[in-house]
């Protein structure tokens, strides 16, 4: 056990923290509630990524040959500690987060496991650079946390898929370029045999992006509908009707697990803020024998998780399968995310209730909207109810059924 | 950055899990909560023998001069076992005792022997009012007479007093009923005017007595520390007690899920595992979410006491309270899990369901601990 970082690794911190401290601007906060609505800022996002990129502090552990820093020799290690320092220090300072974040974390890993040589060179460039922003066809109005139960149907005729069906709740669909799709390529087949994973041009002829208003009142994510949308056949990832497999390795891949976990702490950060800030009775909310009580209790949520990420970072350093680790920190994180929003409501009291669009809004209506998109979160990327399963049937081995 | 085990440490675990799996099985374990005195000569000769109870000794006392951390993950074992005896009480919290507190005249002559085992120790702090935290509560006595204090008063919850050899006895040596009035004695066992009585308890694997002290002459040799410096040193065990329990505590825990597992795969009702309902999965699935993070707070707590000692206190709360409650919510959730059979004496789980509710109790309940989270964290 040792929590420092090297002499060379701090130095690399003090880079990043000099790079943020030019480079992030006091005017752009991190997250502004519903800013995927504004084309403007799409393009200042997508800037941003560039940037970044070009300082070298996206997906560093990417092969040097397609845009990444890893040497054949393997420096691996060291670029991932790299990167999880950048993660970190990005949290820190506000900075924006990746725009591109499904294709550098999802599509990307993908296909350097099981795209072509010419998938790779075509994409993964410019997934780094936030040229191509990707988004992700998975769910479908009757095809939820029953994923593998699918319709959308992709038919073969001659060097094209024919691409029918629908899919839902897909983030980012009004500006993405690209999406990975699962579309069932053989209808006899059993559910999970019949699946597979193409690559589709957001720009193709038939199809159309409705945005789904969420509760936040956002238009944060669409229904994609597809009629007739002809994909080459080049744009098949992995074998045909192999998708469900590729679709899995996706979900394995190595995750950047500090992020989430250092912006845990932020939100805690800020209601800690709140609390303090706030008065009630006389007296700073967090004076109240109460509310302490509650506050610690998050605080050593919050505390438990960083140290979880620590040892889950550790075990990546070594060569370590995660095991269901992933399963467990989505589930504890996002409760943990909404829990913090939650007790922030209530140290706001009336407060808590204003839109942000409101006259005496506190912190920018940041509480109300993230204790809205927070909930979502619990549901998006397979409901806490679906990795209870995973974690009781793969990491317990209790039987399915 | 590298949280994890290192090898030597990896090798202590797996080799206190094998011996406590042979020594200490459940049998065991209910022999000794059923019988009278709560612990095994046999089973604590072999821990000595395994050098644990010099684990925190300076190897110039005869201990191997590990750290908390190793300490951690050896309660961890102990806490997966339910092994009952004074282990705690004596190799951490009354070593540590004499470690951080004792000069070197006293360090020589108890150190080697509490090493070897040869001698086993507890610490009698508590008192009628049941409050570790504040020094004003402390009403025991000691008076200088010529070359040794007298002490006299009343100590609860004393663990295993009636079978170790030394009692780290907290006094009150001035009229001040501030921290500065309170001094630590090491007392004979068998000195006269000492009695002591065991108290039945709910937890059979952890006994506690009742210690009258009735002008008992201690040398005044044996005044560990300084006259009035005791209760730093007290804070200082409490602290660490919070991290060992937390430790149990964390090991406790996962034994219990194991065992509400493997009781899900064999149990059958309505034609099927019980195992393959959701209402049992969930509810296992719960306890993995609890424990796996709790894992990494409990390692990091009793890192903090080796490398990070600024941030130990904080911590060691942190642990405590957090484990304290997910080792009785997954207890619970074992029992449950088991239903009827787990309700029974007959069946082993209540040994581990009581044990999770001393462990909530003890050295601070978890609203204890989280004030002070939220005092030392500047709420």
């Amino acid at each position: 056990m040792d929590l420092s970082l090297t002499p060379q690794e701090s130095e690399f911190q003090r880079q990043v923290r000099r790079w943020l401290r030019r480079n992030v601007s006091r005017r752009s906060p991190a997250e502004e509630p519903g800013e995927y609505g504004n084309p403007k800022r799409i393009a200042e996002l997508k800037q941003w990524q560039r940037k970044l990129y070009e300082a070298g502090y996206v997906a560093m552990g990417w092969p040097r040959e397609y845009g990444g820093q890893s040497e054949p020799g393997g420096n691996r290690r060291d670029l991932l500690m790299r990167q999880t320092i950048v993660n970190e220090e990005m949290v820190k300072a506000r900075a924006p987060s990746l725009i591109g974040v499904m294709g550098v974390q999802m599509v990307g890993p993908t296909l350097m496991q099981y795209g072509t040589e010419e998938q790779k060179r075509r994409f993964l460039p410019k997934i780094l650079a936030g040229e191509q922003i990707w988004c992700q066809g998975y769910s479908e109005p009757g095809s939820g946390s029953d994923l593998a139960s699918l319709t959308t149907r992709a038919e073969i005729a001659g060097d094209f898929f024919i691409v029918n069906g629908q899919k839902v709740w897909t983030s980012n669909a009004q500006f993405a370029d690209w999406m990975f799709c699962l579309v069932r390529t053989d209808p006899t087949a059993p559910k999970h045999k019949g699946i597979s994973y193409i690559l589709i041009d957001m720009k193709s002829p038939g199809i159309t992006v409705r945005p789904l208003v969420q509760m936040t009142g956002d238009k944060g994510f669409n229904e994609v509908f597809f009629e007739d949308v002809r994909v080459p056949r080049a744009n098949l990832v992995g074998e045909l009707n192999q998708g469900w497999q590729v679709a899995n390795a996706t979900l394995s891949h190595e995750r950047n697990l500090l992020g989430s976990t250092t912006r845990t702490q932020q939100m805690f950060q800020g209601l800690l803020r709140l609390a303090r800030t706030r008065r009630r009775g006389g007296k700073p909310v967090s004076a109240d024998p109460a509310m302490r009580q509650r506050l610690a209790d998050l605080a050593i949520r919050v505390e438990s998780m960083k140290y979880h990420s620590y040892r889950q970072l550790t075990d990546l350093l070594h060569g370590r399968s995660p095991g269901i680790a992933a399963s467990v920190n989505k589930l504890v994180s996002t409760e943990l995310n909404h829990a913090i929003c939650a007790l922030a409501l209530e140290v706001l009291g009336d407060y808590g209730m204003l839109e942000r669009r409101s006259r005496h809004v506190a912190d920018r209506g940041v509480w109300p909207y993230e204790f809205m998109f927070t909930l979502g979160l619990i549901i998006g990327g397979g409901t806490s109810q679906i990795q209870k399963n995973i974690i009781a049937e793969r990491g317990l081995g209790l039987p399915r059924g | 950055m590298d949280f994890g085990l290192s090898d030597d440490q990896l090798i202590l675990q797996r080799s206190a899990r094998d011996l406590l799996a042979k020594e200490c099985p459940p049998a065991v374990v209910r022999r000794i909560a059923e019988g009278p005195s709560g612990h095994s000569e046999a089973l604590d000769r072999r821990m000595a023998e395994m050098g644990w109870t010099g684990l925190l000794v300076p190897p110039a006392s005869g201990g191997l001069g590990l750290g908390m951390l190793d300490m951690a993950i050896l309660l961890a074992e102990h806490g997966r076992a339910a092994v009952p005896g004074p282990f705690l009480f004596s190799a951490l919290l009354a070593t540590r005792a004499i470690v951080r507190g004792a000069d070197r005249r006293l360090k020589k002559q108890w150190l080697p022997k509490l090493a070897s085992g040869e001698c086993t120790a507890t610490i009698a702090l508590l008192e009628e009012s049941g409050d570790s935290a504040h020094p004003a509560v402390l009403r025991s006595r000691a008076r200088r007479k010529g070359a040794a204090y007298v002490l006299s008063g009343r100590k609860l919850f004393v663990p295993y007093a009636h079978c170790v050899d030394l009692l780290i006895t907290a006094c009150r040596t001035s009229g001040s009923d501030g921290p500065d009035g309170v001094t630590l004695f090491l007392v004979d066992r068998r000195a006269s005017g000492l009695s002591i009585r065991p108290l039945e308890t709910v937890d059979r694997t952890r006994r506690v007595c009742e210690v009258e002290m009735r002008r008992v002459e201690v040398p005044a040799d044996q005044l560990l520390g300084r006259l009035g410096g005791g209760w730093p040193v007290i804070e200082h065990l409490l602290d660490l007690a919070a991290v060992g329990v937390a430790a149990d505590g964390f090991g406790g825990a996962e034994r219990v899920l194991e065992m509400a597992v493997e009781y899900a795969k064999t149990r059958q009702q309505f034609g099927r595992l019980i195992g393959s309902f959701q209402a049992i999965k969930h509810i296992a699935a719960e306890m993995v979410a609890e424990i796996e993070p709790a894992r990494s707070l409990v390692w990091f707590a009793a890192y903090a006491h080796d490398a990070l000692p600024r941030e130990a206190r904080r911590a060691s709360s942190m642990a405590k309270a957090a484990l304290s409650e997910i080792y009785s919510r997954c207890a619970n959730r074992a029992v449950q899990i088991h239903g009827g059979i787990g309700f029974t004496w007959e069946h082993d789980v209540h040994f581990w369901f009581k044990r999770a509710k001393w462990n909530e109790l003890a050295f601070g309940a978890p609203a204890f601990h989280r004030e002070r989270v939220a005092a030392l964290g500047g709420f």
